[in-house]
């Protein structure tokens, strides 16, 4: 079995979000940079224990980004994985990245194909969905479990309300969150190892790019808060109903 | 010509969908061209009722290979009905289908995609779409390049708006479906619970409820209030409540007219999740408690206290309402 884990950079979830050149581009001053969470927990894992089970199992983890997107891609490879790819690009838009991993996708076979349900940054959540249309293959969204026996997966996915178990043959593409695997973190000898395996870096496929960030803002700020007594609750439901009309 | 994705589950139309049939509506009157609706499949609610969104027609793929979902087959069909009637914007509610299907359609059109759009485009110079990005801590304004667009909105960012327009006409649309390889072989619903991305109003407990055995006292809330329930992550993470009701940054975003945060001290990625609720409450005993900078209204008290006084004060208000 070949799975292709997708591995995007993003900045740390506590990090401050600020803008440079009149909103133009993201602050990077003072960024700390991490795998993108869904990338990592939950697909990155799912895969690693995949192979734990089945050491015949081959995981490639594919990042498209410039060079400064190499500290992340060795940190993926330190949890595990045999051998990675950077694509060397960079884009906001969601259907150039997409191009670049289905051309990578189309030469290497892959049985299965895992992304994060969306990046904490651009909170796109398209790039798996638009995989597995560039390469004509099902895609289950918003996956909480995976399970896989021969060529068939049995996939648990959010539905509106609750959710639904699917079962489909590989190849598949599919896009991770909470409950399909449990963090971890990386072992001294994973890092180690991290350090010799290969990291390949291939120039980027011709695609298009269908949309482009023009200007970044930060939501205004709040009024303030309104304090009300614990013995007065009457006057919070009273402001509620009257003044925010929310009840 | 604006075409609205009409998502439906269990045969019924989706609220998330009434938010992008008022959008689409809209959009098409600033485009100056028409609203259309697309529906594949079959409901068994009155599709002509749309009409009353000012939606003019609604068109119609019905193949026994749509009653049970499959994404990829979902796209290719929703990309051929596009192209069929010409439609150069295509709207999606940005819910669990359209998240499935929005990527793949522009993927197959190589039309430009924006997810998660909370306002009309600014179309005066190009097509400029507003979305959240970096979960809810800021704004992009993105613009889309290609002839056909396609824009999913953000489910509770639109309000529905209706009237007394004429009935929509249903044309049917034939379209060649292929056949699918996902096989559904069970569904789980959270039976009579609200849907949380959807709710109007979401109760929101935190470690400062000390134990799931507590919940009693915010379920009494939530149900007075018709809410949905969330929780925190560390809540989630202890399984105290399942891990679907945890909101933040890596949970779920909500944007309800009212969140109420019971316990929770408001770290940024849960702040992240639910900054864009139009009303917030906060509740805790902490009074330096951060989520206070982020809150409209505050109490600083005993949840434990807090809790049934307000469920009582709240019936107390609806009964003499």
């Amino acid at each position: 079995m070949k799975i292709l884990v997708c591995i995007s950079k993003t900045p740390d979830t506590t990090a401050k979000i600020a803008f440079a050149d009149g909103g133009k581009k993201f602050e990077e001053a003072g960024v700390q940079w991490i795998i993108n969470p869904y990338d990592e927990w939950y697909s990155l894992v799912r895969a690693i224990e995949l192979k734990e089970k089945d050491p015949a199992t081959i995981i490639h983890l594919v990042t498209v980004g410039g060079a400064d997107a190499e500290p992340i891609i060795r940190k993926a490879l330190a949890l595990g994985g045999d051998e990675a790819i950077r694509i060397n690009t960079d884009s906001s838009d969601s259907f150039y990245i997409a191009a670049q991993i289905a051309a990578v996708a189309a030469t290497e076979k892959y049985d299965i194909i895992f992304t994060g349900k969306e990046t904490i940054d651009y909170n796109g959540a398209s790039i798996g969905g638009m995989i597995a249309a560039l390469v004509d293959a099902p895609y289950i969204s918003l996956a909480t479990s995976f399970l896989i026996e021969g060529s068939t997966a049995t996939i648990t996915r959010e539905i509106e309300g609750g959710e639904e178990v699917v079962t489909v043959n590989t190849p598949v593409v599919v896009s991770c969150q909470k409950g399909v695997a449990e963090q971890r973190i990386p072992n001294m000898r994973g890092i180690m190892a991290a350090r010799t395996k290969p990291l390949k870096v291939l120039e980027p496929a011709a695609a298009e790019h269908l949309t482009s960030i023009e200007s970044f803002e930060l939501p205004a700020p709040k009024a303030g808060v309104k304090l009300v007594s614990p013995d007065n609750i009457d006057e919070l439901v009273r402001l509620l109903h009257e003044e925010a009309k929310a009840i | 010509m604006v075409l609205v994705y009409i998502d439906h589950q269990d045969n019924q139309i989706k609220k998330s969908t009434l938010e992008a049939v008022t959008y689409g509506v809209a959009l098409a009157k600033q485009l100056g061209t028409e609203a259309h609706g697309l529906l594949l499949g079959t409901v068994n609610d009155d599709l002509a009722a749309l009409g009353a969104y000012e939606l003019k027609n609604i068109y119609q793929v019905n193949d026994a290979a749509l009653s049970s979902f499959d994404a990829q087959v979902f796209v290719k069909t929703i990309a051929a009905a596009t192209t069929k009637v010409g439609a150069t914007t295509l709207v999606f509610s940005h819910n669990q289908t359209g998240k499935a299907v929005c990527a793949g359609v522009s993927a197959l059109l190589k039309a430009g995609l924006v997810t998660g759009a909370i306002e009309l485009p600014k179309t005066d110079a190009g097509f400029i779409v507003k979305k959240t990005v970096f979960s809810g801590k800021a704004f992009a304004n993105v613009s889309i390049q290609t002839a056909i667009k396609i824009i999913s909105l953000s489910p509770n960012s639109f309000h529905t708006t209706s009237g007394a327009a004429a009935p929509a006409s249903i044309t049917p649309l034939d379209i060649p479906v292929g056949a699918g390889h996902v096989k559904i072989t069970a569904v789980n619903k959270t039976s009579g619970e609200i849907s949380l991305t959807e709710a109007d109003i979401v109760v929101s407990g935190g470690r400062g409820l000390k134990g799931p055995e507590n919940w009693g006292i915010l379920l009494d809330l939530a149900k007075e209030l018709g809410a949905a329930t969330a929780c925190s992550r560390p809540v989630g993470d202890a399984h105290w409540r399942p891990h679907h009701e945890h909101v933040g940054q890596t949970g779920v975003q909500v944007a309800p007219n009212l969140y109420i945060a019971i316990g929770i001290s408001g770290a940024i990625q849960h702040l992240a999740g639910v900054n864009r609720s139009k009303t917030i409450v906060v509740i805790n005993k902490d009074p330096e408690a951060p989520f206070f900078k982020a809150a409209d209204y505050g109490i600083v008290g005993d949840a434990f206290e807090v809790l049934p006084k307000l469920t009582d004060a709240i019936k107390k208000m609806k009964a003499s309402a």
